[in-house]
C-alpha cells in the first residue's frame, strides 16, 4: 500500500516532529507533496548477498549478510494489515502492533523495548494494509537475545484490561496528531476512502475514530490468534551475521513454535469505476495549496509481466529529480508549480496505486496546474516517451540499486516487503533487468493502462479557506496577506 | 524547533561514541594541507562526503533572513559555465547525490557518488562552493520554492509552535528569527548577496570534511587539493553573542483551534564542552531522550495513555544550551500533563536516578553508537559532527570510556544543578482546558 497509509509505534523520531530536518534539495518541500520523498526511490534493488531458508513450521527466513559494522538488523513481517480487520474493527492491526510490546511472561510489563534500548538497541513497528512489521537494530552479539525476544511474543502475548484501555487513548491521540489536526492527513483518508469503492483499502489503517473507540482487548487477541503465526511471517536478518549463525539461532528461537492454521484472506474486489471522483478539502490553517491524483493501478504481481517495471521507468521520467519531464516543464519552464511528484506502488497485495502531486506557487492557481498535468498527460499517451528520456531514466534507477546497498536496514525492508506480499528472492534480484529491458512502448502501454481517461482515479486538492484561485501574495509573513485574518 | 531539535540530531552524532570502525579510521592531509576524516570501506562501490563550515544562518544579516537557506538551494542551480539545467543534468547523468543544508551555526554539504563517477563528482562540488552563478532564472524559481515551504510551515503546528518557543526562549538572538526568512526578507536577497555568501563563509579555516567510501587515502589527498584548495584561507567573522534563556518559568499560551495542543517546555540546558554533558546527556536518556525507555514515556504515554510521544534533549547551539522537550495531548489533559512533567522533573532533581537507571542509560548511549555508522552517508555524517563539535579524532575510541566514567554521585549532584521545575518554560499551541498563562506569548509572524 502507498507509503501515506504506513503507521509507525511512533514515528516521531526528532525530525519528524519537526518535518523539515534534512533537505535533500529542499526536501522540506517534499512535505508537500505525498509521495513525493519516495519518488525516485527503488521499490527495490538488486544484489543483496541475500540467502533464503524456511524451517520446519513454515517461517521463511532471509539472511543478507554486511559486515561494514558490528550491527544487526532483525525485521519480521506479518501477513496482517489493516484491510484484513474484520468489519467494524478498523485500526485493529495497528493497534494490535502497539499492544505487542505490552508483556510476556518471560518479558513482563512492556519490558520489551527498555530491553533492548538498554542493549544499546533500537527498535519500533509499523502497520500498513497488507503486513505489519518489526524490528530492532542492535549489536552483533545480543541478536540470539533479540531473536528470542520477537519468538516469544509471536506466540506469548499476555493483555491486561488496564493496558489496552491506555493504550487506546495513545492511538486515538496518535489520531488526533496525523489525521485530525492535520488537514493534509484528512484528505489523504478522505481520498484513499474514495479511490476504493468497496475493497477494504478503503478504511484507514490507523481506522476511524468512532471504531477506535470500540477497540477491545477481545478484538486484538483475536486478530492475534488468527494471523500470528510462524507459517505467516517473513523474518529478516540483515547485518554482520552469517546464514549459519541464523539458522542455529533461528532453530533454537522460532523454530520451538508450531504452526498454526491461517486463514486464507479474503478480501473484497473493486467494481468498475465509473466515474472520476474530485474531492476539496479547504481549512482554515492551510496556506499552500497542493495539487494530487491518485489512480488505482496494477501490483507487481499483476499481468502482463514487466508492466510494473515499466511504471517505475515511468514514475522517473514524469518526476525523478530536477531532470525529469514534469519538473522541467511546470516548474523551471511555465512556473505553474514549486515542485511535483510521480511515485508508483505496485509492493501491494490487491491494488497499486500511481500517484501525481504538485504545489503551486504561494498564492498560485490549483486549475491550473491540474490543466497542465492533464495536457502534460495527453501528450504522454499520444506521443510517449524518448529513447533519451528512457536511457537517463534507467540509469538513474539502476545507479538508485546501488546505492540501495549502502544501508543496514534499508535492504531488510525491501526484501521482506517484497516477500510478504507474495514476491520471491529471484523477482527482487532481477528487479535491475526487468528495468533495463523496458522499451519506450512498454512504458507508453502502461502509461495507456493507468492513466488514460476514464482511468479510475481521484483527485484531492488542499486549499485555503477564503482564497478562490485568486493569488494571494504575501505581504510581510507568510500569512499576513490573507483574508479573515486567521493567525497562522 | 525545527532547528533546535536538528541541532540536538546533529549535536548527537557528536556525543554517540563509538566503538565502530576506529581501526579503518585515518586522517588524511592532502599534499596541499588540506585536512580530511576518512574511513575507507570498498563493500559498495560508493563514496560518500560530507563537508561543513562553521557559521550557519545566524549569521544572516538584518533584514536579509533567510540568506544560507536560501543559498543552500541555489549551490547546485548552475556553477562555472554550466547553467542550471546543465549542472543538473550532469549530476542526474552521473547519479550524483549532491545537497546543502544551512543550519544555525554551519552550513554542511553532502555528496555521494558512484565509485566511477567519482573525479566529476569532486569537479562538480568544488565548482558549486567556488563559482556558483545565482542566475535570475533558478533564484526566481528557489525562492518561490522557500516562499511555499514557509507557506506550508505557517499552516503546520509543530513549526508554528517550534518558532514561538525560540521566541520564548532565545529572543532577541539571531537564534530566535526565523531561519528561512520571511517574504520579505527573501525578496531583500540579491544574486549578488548569495555570491558574497559563498565568498565570505566557504573559508578553510572554518572547513571540515569527512569522507567514507570506496577510496584510498592517497587517492582522496589528490582530489581534495583539486576540489578546495582554491577556497578562501580566511572566512568572515563568525562571532556572535551568547544567549541564554529568561530564569522565569511559567507558562506561554498560544490559543488555535486543534483537537491536540502542542506543548513544548524546558529551561537552560548545558554545553558541549561543560565537562558535566556526559552527566548531563545521560540524564536526559533517562528523563526523556531515551525514547521508548524514558521516565517521562512510562508516565505520560504508557501508563496514562495522555500522549503519543513525548521526547526531550539537549540543545546545544555554539553560543545557547536549552534543555527541552515536546509532546502533544488533547485539549482536556494538557494541564493533568504539564503537571507530570514538571513533578518529574522535581523528582530527579531531588533523587536524581537510580543506579540501575544510570547503568542501563550506559550501555544505551554506549551500545547504540554503531548504528550510526551503517551506512557511508551515516558515517560521513557521524564522523563531520565530531568534527564540527571540536573533538579529537580519538575521541571515538574515548567516548564510552567518557560515559562510563560518570558515577552515581555525579549524575545526582548534576541532576540538582540541570532540573528545575521552577524555571521551566511551557509552550502551549491549542486550546487547553484549565490553563492559564502567565508568561507574554510570543509573537508569531
Amino acid at each position: 500500500m502507498a507509503q501515506s497509509s504506513e503507521i509507525c509505534l511512533v514515528c516521531l523520531t526528532m525530525s519528524h516532529v519537526n518535518r523539515p530536518g534534512w533537505p535533500r534539495r529542499f526536501a522540506a518541500l517534499a512535505l508537500l507533496l505525498v509521495g513525493a520523498s519516495i519518488a525516485a526511490a527503488p521499490a527495490r534493488a538488486e544484489l543483496f548477498a541475500a540467502e533464503s531458508f524456511t524451517l520446519a513450521n513454515g517461517l521463511q527466513v532471509v539472511v543478507i549478510e554486511n559486515h561494514r559494522s558490528p550491527v544487526v538488523a532483525q525485521m519480521i513481517f506479518y501477513r496482517a494489515g489493516g484491510a484484513d480487520a474484520p468489519a467494524g474493527k478498523s485500526g485493529i492491526a495497528h493497534f494490535l502492533e502497539h499492544l505487542m510490546f505490552k508483556g510476556t511472561p518471560s518479558v513482563p510489563d512492556g519490558d520489551f523495548s527498555r530491553r533492548i534500548s538498554r542493549l544499546g538497541g533500537a527498535d519500533n513497528a509499523y502497520t500498513t494494509q497488507d503486513y505489519t512489521a518489526f524490528y530492532q537494530t542492535i549489536a552483533r552479539q545480543h541478536l540470539a537475545t533479540i531473536m528470542q525476544m520477537e519468538a516469544d511474543r509471536m506466540t506469548h502475548l499476555i493483555l491486561r484490561d488496564s493496558e489496552v484501555l491506555s493504550e487506546r487513548d495513545v492511538i486515538i491521540e496518535e489520531r488526533r496528531q496525523r489525521v485530525d489536526d492535520d488537514p493534509a492527513g484528512r484528505l489523504d483518508e478522505m481520498m484513499q476512502a474514495t479511490l476504493f469503492v468497496n475493497h477494504p483499502y478503503r478504511l484507514p489503517v490507523l481506522g476511524w475514530e468512532h471504531e477506535m473507540h470500540g477497540l477491545e482487548r477481545a478484538d486484538a487477541l483475536a486478530f492475534y490468534r488468527r494471523w500470528y503465526a510462524p507459517n505467516n511471517a517473513v523474518l529478516v536478518i540483515a547485518g554482520d551475521a552469517t546464514a549459519a549463525e541464523v539458522k542455529a539461532l533461528a532453530a533454537n528461537s522460532y523454530g520451538l513454535i508450531a504452526a498454526r492454521p491461517v486463514p486464507p484472506r479474503q478480501r473484497l474486489r473493486e467494481p468498475p469505476a465509473y466515474a472520476q471522483r474530485r474531492l476539496i478539502l479547504r481549512d482554515p490553517s492551510v496556506q499552500q495549496a497542493t495539487w494530487q491524483r491518485i489512480y488505482l493501478a496494477p501490483t507487481e504481481r499483476d499481468k502482463p509481466a514487466g508492466q510494473s517495471a515499466a511504471l517505475d521507468v515511468l514514475a522517473e521520467i514524469l518526476a525523478g529529480g530536477p531532470t525529469s519531464r514534469l519538473y522541467r516543464h511546470l516548474v523551471v519552464e511555465q512556473r505553474l508549480a514549486v515542485d511535483v511528484s510521480a511515485s508508483y506502488d505496485g509492493l501491494a497485495l490487491d491494488y497499486g496505486q500511481f500517484t501525481l502531486s504538485a504545489a503551486p506557487p504561494f498564492g498560485g492557481d490549483t486549475d491550473k496546474v491540474e490543466r497542465a498535468i492533464d495536457d502534460e498527460i495527453s501528450i504522454l499517451l499520444t506521443k510517449g516517451v524518448s529513447e533519451s528520456e528512457l536511457s537517463d531514466a534507467k540509469a538513474r534507477l539502476a545507479a538508485a540499486a546501488v546505492k540501495a546497498r549502502d544501508s543496514l536496514r534499508g535492504p531488510a525492508e525491501i526484501v521482506g516487503t517484497n516477500l510478504v506480499i507474495g514476491n520471491s528472492l529471484a523477482d527482487i534480484q532481477t528487479w535491475p533487468e526487468r528495468i533495463a529491458v523496458v522499451g519506450a512502448d512498454d512504458v507508453q502501454r502502461a502509461a495507456f493502462a493507468v492513466l488514460r481517461p476514464p482511468a479510475s482515479s481521484v483527485t484531492g486538492i488542499l486549499l485555503p479557506e477564503h482564497v478562490d484561485g485568486i493569488a494571494a501574495q504575501p505581504a510581510e509573513g507568510p500569512g499576513a496577506g490573507l483574508p479573515g485574518g486567521a493567525t497562522p | 524547533m525545527n532547528r533546535s531539535f536538528a541541532t540536538i540530531a546533529f549535536a548527537a552524532l557528536a556525543w554517540l561514541g563509538l566503538c565502530a570502525p576506529a581501526a579503518a579510521m585515518e586522517r588524511v592531509i592532502s599534499p596541499g594541507g588540506i585536512e580530511a576524516w576518512l574511513i575507507e570501506d570498498h563493500s559498495n562501490p560508493l563514496i560518500s562526503l560530507a563537508i561543513g563550515f562553521h557559521g550557519g544562518s545566524a549569521l544572516d544579516p538584518v533584514g536579509k533572513e533567510g540568506l544560507a537557506y536560501l543559498a543552500s538551494g541555489l549551490l547546485d542551480e548552475g556553477a562555472g559555465n554550466l547553467d542550471s539545467a546543465a549542472f543538473q543534468a550532469k549530476l542526474a547523468d552521473l547519479a550524483i547525490d549532491f545537497n546543502f543544508e544551512a543550519d544555525d551555526d554551519s552550513f554542511v554539504g553532502r555528496m555521494r557518488t558512484l565509485t566511477g563517477h567519482r573525479d566529476e563528482a569532486f569537479d562538480l562540488l568544488h565548482l558549486a562552493l567556488t563559482r556558483p552563478r545565482i542566475d535570475a532564472a533558478p533564484l526566481d524559481r528557489v525562492r518561490n520554492q522557500v516562499l511555499s515551504i514557509i507557506a506550508a510551515e505557517a499552516g503546520d503546528p509543530g513549526s508554528i509552535a517550534g518558532q514561538a518557543w525560540l521566541r520564548l526562549m532565545l529572543d532577541g538572538h539571531p537564534y530566535s528569527r526565523p531561519l528561512k526568512g520571511d517574504a520579505k526578507t527573501l525578496a531583500a536577497i540579491t544574486a549578488r548577496d548569495l555570491r558574497e555568501f559563498a565568498a565570505k563563509r566557504f573559508g578553510r579555516d572554518q572547513m571540515r570534511i569527512a569522507v567514507v567510501g570506496d577510496i584510498s587515502a592517497a587517492e582522496l589527498g589528490l582530489l581534495l587539493d583539486r576540489s578546495f584548495r582554491d577556497l578562501p584561507a580566511k572566512a568572515a567573522s563568525i562571532a556572535l553573542p551568547e544567549v541564554g534563556p529568561p530564569a522565569k518559568g511559567g507558562i506561554a499560551v498560544i490559543a488555535r483551534d486543534l483537537d491536540q495542543s502542542i506543548v513544548l517546555f524546558g529551561h537552560a540546558g548545558i554545553k558541549r564542552d561543560d565537562p558535566d554533558f556526559y552527566a548531563a546527556a545521560l540524564l536526559d536518556d533517562i528523563e526523556g531522550g531515551g525514547n521508548f525507555a524514558s521516565r517521562l514515556q512510562r508516565s505520560l504515554r504508557e501508563k496514562r495513555g495522555l500522549v503519543y510521544s513525548i521526547d526531550t534533549g539537549l540543545v546545544m547551539l555554539d553560543h545557547a544550551a536549552l534543555l527541552s522537550g515536546r509532546f502533544g495531548t488533547k485539549n482536556a489533559s494538557v494541564a493533568q500533563a504539564i503537571q507530570l512533567v514538571r513533578a518529574d522533573w522535581q523528582r530527579m532533581r531531588d533523587a536524581g536516578p537510580t543506579a540501575s537507571e544510570l547503568a542501563d542509560a550506559k550501555t544505551h548511549l554506549i551500545g547504540e553508537y554503531p548504528l550510526r555508522f551503517d551506512s557511508t552517508r551515516k558515517a560521513a555524517d557521524s564522523l563531520l559532527g565530531i568534527e564540527l563539535a571540536g573533538l579529537p579524532m580519538d575521541y571515538v575510541d574515548k567516548r564510552a570510556g567518557h560515559f562510563d566514567a560518570v558515577t552515581l554521585a555525579d549524575a545526582k549532584r548534576v541532576a540538582k544543578r540541570l532540573y528545575d521545575a521552577q524555571a521551566l518554560r511551557f509552550l502551549v499551541l491549542g486550546r487547553p482546558a484549565g490553563v492559564a498563562g502567565d508568561l507574554v506569548s510570543p509573537p508569531i509572524d
